[in-house]
């Protein structure tokens, strides 16, 4: 069934949406994160405009992560002051990332820097949890070598300490903004909801448990991506409300029925899958950047006359 | 001296109105209505050749050119050069006043119709209604055709450019009728319907229709709130965000 995207401007196959949200959405709930990143491409793919796709996706996230927040909450399981500390950082990098994105739109480097972003951020994050879960996952069976011996942690040095009752530990603001800020920008600029950046360096950085990491970040990413959807509309005018309704019905099942499978894998095995997942999609994105163009020339309107 | 005394002979010798023939045509519609459900339409645009007293039937018959273009705009074509082991983005023409869509209808291929280089002069085919604007542009644009080879072939492969030399048809050798499938990813705004008469390599009368591509319904209704209003419109759409999210995990609460 065709529907007409009225801020697109063209007709796409309604269930084709739907299942791209769907499938999104399972991986999504599956593995605890927004799943922009594999939207994001998906979406450029049908030939929908690069600028709607990124901007659609902030209500599309904002709903997906209400969900999961709401899970959270029911399990007591969201450190609010946290959440807030990282809220204000990430406001602030969203700001810039929705202005960083309007002006590489007039460049025309939009899709370089949006290709290159995404190679640097998954390609890395991707190495470091396949590196960490292969680990793992050899290591099964075998008996643990002794818990972790206890380090002086490498912010403690910062200023501006700060209490988090809620995750029970004593950490700088600094750094915790700068993680943020970072998340609130990457988000802005890819149509991305951050998790799979801040999930991880909460856990491994900050040593936050990682119950609550889930909880917390899926309610930072809520206001942020909330903000992002006013902040898009308000400036580049990309957010399409069919658009974004569609995916965001698609995803919300799919997510259900990932957060099933989710549960009954394995630890090891699941952080194993995850890091392939985001280090394949890195490599796609690399290849994009090193492989010759099928095309080398692509025209873009600039202005309408109407 | 001479040129006024040519002026002088053609009002003598030519009656008023020079034309021998002249050309009328209608549209089937003059607006298309994009609703939530548009995936293309078709439109119809009926022709006559109408002959003075005077003018005698023309052996070789009539032939007819009918060009659509779509809203004018400002179109940038870059190409992807390597740059190390990168390839980016580094050359680029900007294409001024570039139709967003256009079809050439003929009723035969139009090499037959015309001359290369009347067609070039009158602007018919695909290939002429693409050129940088401005003798200085135009000078580089003859020096380096790859970029608006490029931006002709990309509109082509997106279906907005076309010809189809069977798309006009002669239902008596001075009626036609012209069929234009105006396609779903079409732009909106005002297209220009140009029709040409031909007859043995030459033009003899033209005219000009219009119709313009609008959303209206629902479409337009979003649109438009989202042009006037656009703080509220984001707002909307983080309600409607919160809504589906809330809806979702009550639905699918396990516990």
């Amino acid at each position: 069934m065709q529907i007409y995207l009225p801020i697109a401007e063209m007709p796409v196959d309604m269930f084709v949406i739907l299942g791209i949200g769907a499938a999104v959405g399972f991986i999504s709930g599956m593995f605890g994160i927004g799943g922009g990143f594999l939207l994001t491409p998906a979406l450029i793919f049908l030939g929908i405009p690069p600028a709607v796709v990124v901007a659609t996706q902030a209500p599309q996230i904002a709903a997906s992560s209400l969900t999961s927040t709401l899970a959270a909450w029911r399990k007591n399981a969201v450190d609010l002051k946290l959440a807030g500390v990282l809220l204000v950082a990430g406001l602030i990098g969203t700001q810039l990332g929705v202005m960083f994105f309007n002006a590489m739109s007039k460049i025309g480097q939009l899709d370089t820097v949006i290709a290159v972003s995404y190679v640097a951020l998954l390609g890395t994050i991707g190495l470091l949890m396949l590196v960490e879960s292969v680990r793992s996952v050899l290591a099964i069976g075998r008996v643990k070598s002794g818990a972790r011996k206890h380090e002086e942690s490498w912010h403690a040095k910062l200023p501006w300490k700060m209490r988090f009752e809620r995750s029970g530990l004593t950490i700088s603001v600094l750094p915790l903004g700068a993680l943020a800020l970072a998340v609130g920008f990457a988000g802005a600029v890819l149509g991305i909801g951050g998790g799979f950046i801040m999930v991880p360096a909460l856990i491994y950085l900050f040593r936050v448990p990682t119950l609550i990491v889930v909880g917390t970040s899926s309610l930072q990413i809520l206001f942020t991506m909330l903000a992002a959807t006013i902040l898009h509309a308000v400036t580049d005018r990309g957010v399409d409300l069919f658009l974004g309704s569609i995916l965001m019905v698609g995803s919300v099942f799919g997510a259900q029925f990932g957060a099933r499978a989710g549960a009954q894998m394995r630890g090891e095995y699941f952080r194993l899958l995850l890091a392939l997942l985001i280090f394949s999609v890195a490599l796609r994105f690399g290849l994009d950047l090193v492989a010759p163009p099928i095309d080398p020339f692509t025209a873009t309107v600039t202005e309408t006359h109407r | 001296m001479r040129r006024l005394l040519a002026a002088l002979f053609c009002l003598c010798v030519l009656p008023p109105l020079a034309q021998a023939e002249m050309l009328v045509a209608a549209m089937s519609r003059s607006r298309i209505d994009i609703t939530s459900n548009f995936t293309g339409a078709e439109l119809a645009v009926f022709g006559s050749v109408e002959r003075d007293a005077a003018t005698i039937a023309r052996a070789s018959g009539y032939d007819v050119v009918v060009t659509v273009r779509g809203p004018r705009g400002a179109v940038t074509v870059r190409e992807k050069e390597r740059v190390g082991p990168f390839w980016l983005n580094t050359d680029s023409r900007k294409y001024i006043a570039t139709p967003s869509f256009v079809a050439v209808l003929s009723n035969r291929p139009l090499a037959e119709i015309a001359a290369a280089e009347l067609r070039d002069k009158l602007r018919i085919g695909v290939d002429t209604l693409v050129t940088a604007q401005g003798a200085r542009s135009k000078a580089i644009d003859e020096e380096e055709p790859d970029f608006r080879r490029a931006l002709i072939r990309i509109r082509r492969d997106q279906g907005l450019f076309s010809d189809r030399d069977d798309a006009v048809s002669f239902l008596t050798p001075t009626l036609f009728k012209a069929t234009l499938f105006v396609p779903g990813a079409a732009p909106l705004g005002p297209y220009d319907v140009d029709l040409a008469l031909f007859a043995d390599g030459a033009q003899l009368a033209k005219t000009t229709l219009s119709f313009r591509v609008i959303k209206s319904g629902s479409e337009e209704a979003v649109a438009a709130y989202a042009r006037t209003n656009p703080f509220f419109y984001g707002l909307a759409a983080a309600a409607i965000a919160l809504l589906v999210g809330w809806l979702a995990s009550v639905v699918f609460r396990r516990d």
